[in-house]
């Protein structure tokens, strides 16, 4: 499969389906059916087997036929997490049921891992799955669940045996939004807008066909989770000049009464590091696409936490006087307008999450250190106690 | 463009690599550079002759291998993880300048092995649309000194502007001064010409092409070089701290060094994507190349030079002698980073190609 055969097949597809005229959600429908979603998934569940490096090929021939496409930034956790473990983790029949309407954004997805008592040490989380009959009964609390309060699914990991060391009792499910049992509520960030929630689950029932992988195994299927995320957090194809960096070497060409010389060498440096990250993920695409197992993600991820750190902190002080103004605290859904268009505080304040969310830059830090370098582990005192004798 | 390795590039990763560990290991290295012949030149003659890596730019209608400067990137990863002190830098340089000149006769030898040619600018020249001309031509001789050139002390052939013009001299025609230079693993030259014959290969433009393509080169290729003397320092202080022990375990199970060579590794990795894409752009004679020479310049400098001072630092005491490697890196990857100029030169340079002016 190259890109000549596949520019062939989507412009074949578009003579019989006209985006033009055809209802959205059924054009979408048809893409997925005709391998042409995601082409690096199997047939039947929207792809082709054709290597992931032709995607945009896809994407831009749709793209140009002015077709409409899934707002992969609204079903992101869907794409980028979810549906990499269904796939690699679930049955032929979980396959079949979720990817499709994930895929299309009928249905959207959210994750239920962290918790307030576990952020970094994950797999220490309380969330309780018990057996009841042929499912399972599910308490406890999660934290930090972005798009919860518009998903119909979550992927879940809780823990099934309290009795077993943290990492060995914890299984993974997918876990319906729409049970009586599961109440989101908003969390207001530092930005006064709440993009994600707080999810309390009371006795949510889970059928236990809603499970992936075996039981015990949760922890085993969420690092399929954990490495895609790290992947999705800064990895994306973008031109040069586009982000963070993108939006100050405006400012600074639109606005020379501004400009010091010292802060002409900053700005060089954080440009020439804008430019390493950018080329070193579209490194990391290439190895992926060739199937090159590696760990780049991590440092693509722990990158672009610091350089959008100090690029959106370098603007703010930047624009002076106009950097003491925000645009808007107010309570709110994110409202689908972009860093791009806020005020440069809310780049400066959102940016401070980049080193937090999926994965801390300290744990990144020791994940290379200990994985990618081989550098001796942490000493690890709760690895082999029972989960419930854990202090806490 | 790809920004991996092929498996062609691999394999001569390989052979390379199999010949330096074998005549060029640091305990070798070291003892060289107080010796009377600070270049290799056996070593030299198997890398450029046998291996053929002095053929791999040049096309095949020069005598060459129709490679690319991709895989002479490679070479260059190779050299800098050995320290290895060969004249490759000078010599590509050279190589590219006299391609854009078509210099068929010194070519050719150079393709073979036979002869190196090295230009004759000081190390420390930037980013510049002309050539640095410190030597007057009177006729067919040239008259005057350049300072501070790298691998002068192992040419056969010097090329060396004068006027307006770049010129071929015999190097037994120029006196070559040694310089005790910083990094003792790439030696300097002051080298003086008195009235010594010499053959003018063009004038005019082709000579300000000639420069800057050169000069262009041997930036893509430096960074390449560091970009490989960073990876021998971040594996090298790896394993040693997983076995030097303090307070009763490995000292490289401690947090404070751990996330430092984490964050280290960070940086090879992108010192890799940036030369790799450098290279590609060198090879492929992209309108980037440009863009691309500085940004690796400005970014695997910097990388190559902290990798080298961590290396020390994690090293300890051990690392302050004259018996340990270490030192041979530190004093590369300094030297490295003024070559063709300093990151905050090449951040000037690219100020002005991304119309971010000062």
């Amino acid at each position: 499969m190259d890109a000549t055969e596949l520019r062939e097949r989507v412009r074949d597809f578009l003579q019989r389906h006209d985006p033009a005229t055809m209802d959205r959600l059924e054009f979408l429908r048809a893409r997925f059916d005709a391998g042409l979603a995601w082409i690096s998934y199997p047939e039947g569940l929207g792809g082709l087997g054709a290597p992931r490096s032709l995607q945009p090929v896809v994407d831009n021939e749709f793209a140009a036929a002015g077709a409409p496409d899934n707002d992969p930034m609204r079903i992101a956790i869907g794409l980028g997490m979810a549906a990499p473990t269904i796939l690699r983790h679930g049955t032929d029949e979980q396959r079949r049921r979720w990817l499709r309407p994930l895929w299309t954004g009928e249905e959207v997805w959210c994750q239920l891992f962290s918790e307030p008592g576990a952020g970094s040490d994950l797999a220490a989380l309380g969330t309780r799955a018990a057996r009841d009959g042929d499912g399972w009964i599910v308490n406890g609390q999660k934290v930090w669940t972005s798009l919860a309060h518009e998903a119909r699914w979550a992927i879940l990991i809780a823990r099934t045996d309290p009795a077993l060391p943290k990492h060995q009792g914890i299984t993974y499910f997918v876990c319906d939004m729409t049970d009586p049992g599961v109440e989101v509520r908003p969390l207001r960030q530092i930005t006064g807008e709440a993009e994600f929630n707080e999810v309390f689950l009371s006795d949510v029932r889970i059928p236990d066909a809603h499970r992936l992988g075996e039981v015990g195994e949760g922890w085993r299927v969420a690092q399929t989770t954990l490495m895609n995320e790290r992947v999705a957090i800064g990895g994306g194809a973008v031109p040069r000049g586009a982000g963070f960096i993108g939006v100050v070497a405006r400012a600074w060409r639109e606005r020379p009464e501004l400009r010091t010389p010292g802060q002409h060498d900053a700005l060089m440096k954080l440009w020439v590091s804008a430019e390493a990250g950018r080329l070193t993920a579209q490194r990391l695409r290439e190895q992926l696409a060739t199937g090159q197992p590696g760990f780049e993600g991590s440092a693509v991820k722990y990158a672009f936490a610091r350089l959008n750190q100090e690029i959106s902190g370098f603007e703010l002080e930047l624009l002076g006087e106009d950097g003491l103004r925000y645009d808007d605290y107010t309570m709110r859904r994110p409202t689908g307008v972009g860093w791009d268009a806020r005020s440069p505080g809310y780049r400066y304040l959102r940016a401070k999450g980049n080193s937090i969310e999926g994965g801390t830059s300290e744990i990144l830090s020791n994940i290379i250190a200990e994985r990618v370098l081989g550098l001796p582990p942490e000493i690890r005192v709760d690895k082999d106690v029972a989960w419930k004798d854990l202090p806490r | 463009m790809s920004l991996l390795y092929s498996d062609v590039e691999e394999e001569l990763r390989g052979s390379v690599r199999r010949v330096l560990a074998d005549r060029a290991p640091w305990t070798a290295v070291l003892k060289r550079t107080e010796s009377d012949e600070p270049y290799d030149q056996a070593l030299w003659r198997t890398l450029a002759a046998d291996i053929g890596v002095a053929a791999l730019p040049v096309p095949e209608e020069f005598g060459g291998a129709g490679a690319s400067w991709r895989e002479a990137a490679v070479v260059a990863e190779e050299l800098g993880r050995a320290v290895a002190p060969v004249p490759y830098l000078g010599a590509a340089m050279a190589t590219e300048a006299l391609l854009t000149l078509a210099a068929d006769e010194l070519l050719r030898p150079v393709a073979a092995g036979q002869r190196t040619v090295v230009l004759a600018v000081p190390l420390g020249t930037g980013p510049t649309a002309t050539p640095p001309v410190s030597v007057r031509a009177d006729g067919d001789t040239l008259t005057g000194t350049v300072t501070g050139v790298a691998d002068a002390l192992a040419a056969d052939v010097l090329l060396v502007f004068a006027g307006d013009a770049i010129y071929a001299v015999e190097a037994a025609a120029a006196t070559r001064t040694p310089v005790l230079s910083l990094d003792l693993t790439r030696r300097l030259a002051d080298v003086t010409f008195d009235a010594a014959p010499a053959r003018r290969l063009a004038a005019g433009e082709p000579t300000r092409q000639a420069w800057r393509a050169g000069w262009r080169a041997g930036a893509v290729l430096l960074a390449s070089e560091q970009l490989g003397l960073a990876e021998w320092c971040l594996t090298t202080t790896v394993e040693y701290v997983k076995t030097r022990h303090q307070f009763g375990r490995p000292v490289g199970s401690f947090q404070a060094l751990k996330h430092r060579l984490a964050e280290l590794w960070v940086a090879v990795t992108q010192a890799r994507a940036v030369a790799r894409y450098a290279a590609g752009c060198l090879a492929d004679d992209d309108p980037d190349t440009a863009v691309a020479a500085s940004l690796a310049q400005a970014h695997c400098s910097a990388v190559a030079v902290r990798a080298a001072e961590e290396c020390v630092q994690m090293h300890g005491g051990i690392a302050m002698t004259w018996e340990h490697p270490a030192h041979l890196y530190l004093k590369r990857a300094k030297s490295d980073s003024i070559a063709l100029g300093t990151p905050a030169r090449h951040r000037a340079t690219l100020a002005g190609l991304v119309d971010l002016p000062g």
